[in-house]
């Protein structure tokens, strides 16, 4: 014991020479310029929002609601509002909510429930992933052949109904492929139980697996009906109207046949426009665009967080 | 097949009739769902195919490359150059700004950042993929052509491709940065401690070890971004191209045409196309290029993401 008491003990020097070497500035740097990365994009984002904000608060402090109901008109600044804009846009939505989702969720199933490795199904798996990348201009010219001019008689030409039916194929991909993903992410475990005691297929989708992968199949709907509010090319090749629009005055139901504008479209039309007036009630329609869609994906994650589980 | 189906205990066992018949009806509703996306695919196609030939029959098929003239369909120039180096010039600013931003975030996130600062950082990303592409086109011009092109280019246009890249960029960084965060987490954790048991430290662990491991993924990152970035309408429409023609140009400084750019100005008609026989369906010719590049590109970024899901 005396002996080990002099000099210092071996254990010290070893823990020493590990600690005490120079710092490892190089790592530092290159730690914080991925940091950098990260969080520019989180300042991009806060300008981008500021740079809004400053543009449009000062159209609700002076209009307020009446902004939100007013027409799309690219005359008079005092009058124009994105009114039609919402409307055509939440009218899209129902097409995308009714045609999409019970497509993309059924396509999903039979992709990862059902279907066994053949040459067709894998067909109809790498199908639907060039899909996803097809740009959603080229979405548009399918919507103008297929739904305004092939389909005109159901259709009716340039209406809501041909611009929601385009909407809901331009999002039937993402649907597939989150809620791909959600079933995926179930263990066969579930599955076998179900199987165990007697279950059809069906039955064991129905009551063991859908609930599981509820919440993420919900995550991707809402991801992609945030997409779906915010497209805007397909919505012009289809001919969303960009100028004055009848007020119908109809059913419900007749106006999926009518001529329409959405809200990103309202955007746009404002955007090109030289007259410095319409710049603020740009920004203004931006913020309530930007609330719709970046409210959606907030809950798309919120969903994914809360319920997100490790089997 | 209910001779097949008798156990060896003489007990039936294939089940109720009625029940098996709904069963094969559910199939087969599944399935038909899923016979749908080809329907999509098939409808893409015979839209795109017969009126770009249509548009091929009408023209002179010498003036689609002919970069003197320019892209003007009202006059029947389609130079075909012109808009194909606007592509290239606007996705390869985009890329210069997406690429370092993408990554270095896919790295800090998967490498660095600590499950809680991840869990609070990664929607940051997740909220700027919302932001649509029309509002980024509006940002362009209200605050990157003012803000940075003018700055760096004194004397630089109100419409430029400059903006148009940037902002595109900022469009693709979230997609960049979480199909690499995939590929950077799918390395396996072993790798890394081999690495550390080796005495390197974190920054060479992740560029020497990490990085390389993932490298297919991180590839197929980049192109489909660049797929995306090829792609994109309103962003070159509002900050670049909002004119129906343009002039070859490769100055980013100036305003120049795009593919989707001029798709959209034939769309709605901003040049009042309505002149020569087959100047609308230039527009079908030029969707159907897109189509073909940005198909090349994505089967070529899925072979990279099938080949890091096959290693690991």
């Amino acid at each position: 014991m005396a002996i080990a008491a002099k000099g210092p003990r071996t254990s010290d020097v070893v823990a020493q020479q590990l600690r005490g070497r120079s710092t490892d500035v190089k790592g530092i740097i290159f730690q914080a310029a991925l940091l950098f990365a990260l969080l520019l994009s989180l300042l991009i984002l806060l300008v981008l929002i500021a740079d809004v904000a400053r543009g449009g608060l000062g159209v609700f402090q002076e209009r307020g609601g009446e902004f939100l109901r007013g027409r799309l008109t690219v005359v008079s600044p005092t009058t124009a509002g994105v009114g039609q804009g919402i409307v055509g846009s939440l009218l899209l939505l129902i097409f995308v909510v009714l045609m999409a989702f019970p497509v993309g969720v059924a396509a999903a199933i039979y992709l990862e429930e059902y279907a066994s490795d053949t040459r067709f199904n894998r067909f109809i798996d790498v199908n639907i992933r060039n899909l996803a990348g097809v740009p959603s201009i080229v979405y548009g010219l399918l919507g103008l052949v297929i739904f305004v001019q092939v389909l005109a008689p159901l259709t009716g030409g340039k209406t809501v109904m041909a611009g929601g039916l385009t909407l809901a194929i331009l999002v039937l991909p993402i649907v597939i492929i989150t809620s791909m993903e959600a079933l995926r992410a179930v263990p066969d475990s579930i599955r076998e139980a179900g199987f165990g005691v007697g279950a059809t297929r069906w039955e064991v989708i129905r009551s063991h697996v859908l609930p599981a992968a509820a919440p993420g199949i919900l995550t991707g709907t809402v991801l992609s009906i945030s997409r779906a509010i915010g497209e805007t090319a397909p919505l012009l090749v289809v001919g969303a109207t960009t100028g004055l629009l009848a007020t119908g005055g109809r059913g419900f139901f007749e106006s999926f046949r009518e001529g329409y504008t959405a809200l990103p479209v309202v955007v746009f039309r404002w955007t090109s426009l030289p007259n410095e007036d319409f710049r603020a009630l740009t920004s203004a329609a931006i913020i309530v665009l930007l609330i719709m869609t970046l409210s959606a994906n907030a809950i798309a994650i919120i969903l994914r967080n809360r319920y997100e589980r490790k089997w | 097949m209910a001779q097949a189906a008798m156990s060896p205990t003489g007990i039936d066992l294939s089940g109720n009739p009625r029940r098996r018949r709904k069963e094969t009806l559910i199939r087969r509703v599944f399935q038909a769902a899923a016979v749908v996306s080809v329907v999509v695919s098939a409808a893409i196609v015979f839209s795109l195919v017969g009126r770009a030939g249509y548009f091929l029959a009408q023209v002179d098929l010498a003036t689609l490359i002919a970069p003197s003239d320019g892209w003007f369909p009202r006059r029947g120039s389609f130079d075909v150059m012109t808009i194909f180096a606007g592509t290239l010039l606007v996705s390869g600013i985009g890329m210069l700004v997406a690429a370092p931003l993408g990554l270095g975030a896919a790295i800090y996130l998967s490498e660095y950042a600590r499950p809680r600062v991840r869990r609070y950082l990664k929607p940051i990303l997740e909220i700027l993929a919302g932001v649509p592409s029309v509002v980024l086109g509006f940002f362009a011009i209200t605050w990157i052509t003012p803000q940075i092109v003018e700055r760096i280019v004194p004397g630089a246009q109100f419409f430029n491709m400059a903006a148009a890249g940037i902002a595109v960029g900022i469009l693709i960084t979230p997609l960049v940065a979480a199909v690499a965060e995939d590929a950077f987490r799918s390395v396996p954790q072993s790798l890394r401690e081999a690495s550390y048991g080796m005495g390197a430290r974190k920054r060479s662990t992740t560029l020497n070890v990490v990085v390389p491991a993932a490298v297919s993924g991180v590839v197929a990152s980049l192109i489909l971004a660049l797929s995306r970035a090829i792609g994109e309408t309103m962003i070159v429409a509002i900050a670049s191209g909002a004119t129906g023609g343009s002039a070859f140009t490769l100055d980013p400084a100036a305003p120049g045409q795009t593919m989707t750019a001029a798709m959209t100005a034939l769309a709605i008609g901003s040049d009042q196309v309505r002149g020569s026989e087959g100047t609308f369906e230039s527009l079908y010719f030029i969707g159907l290029l897109l189509f073909l590049i940005t198909l090349a590109l994505n089967v070529i970024s899925d072979r990279f993401v099938r080949r890091v899901r096959q290693k690991y």
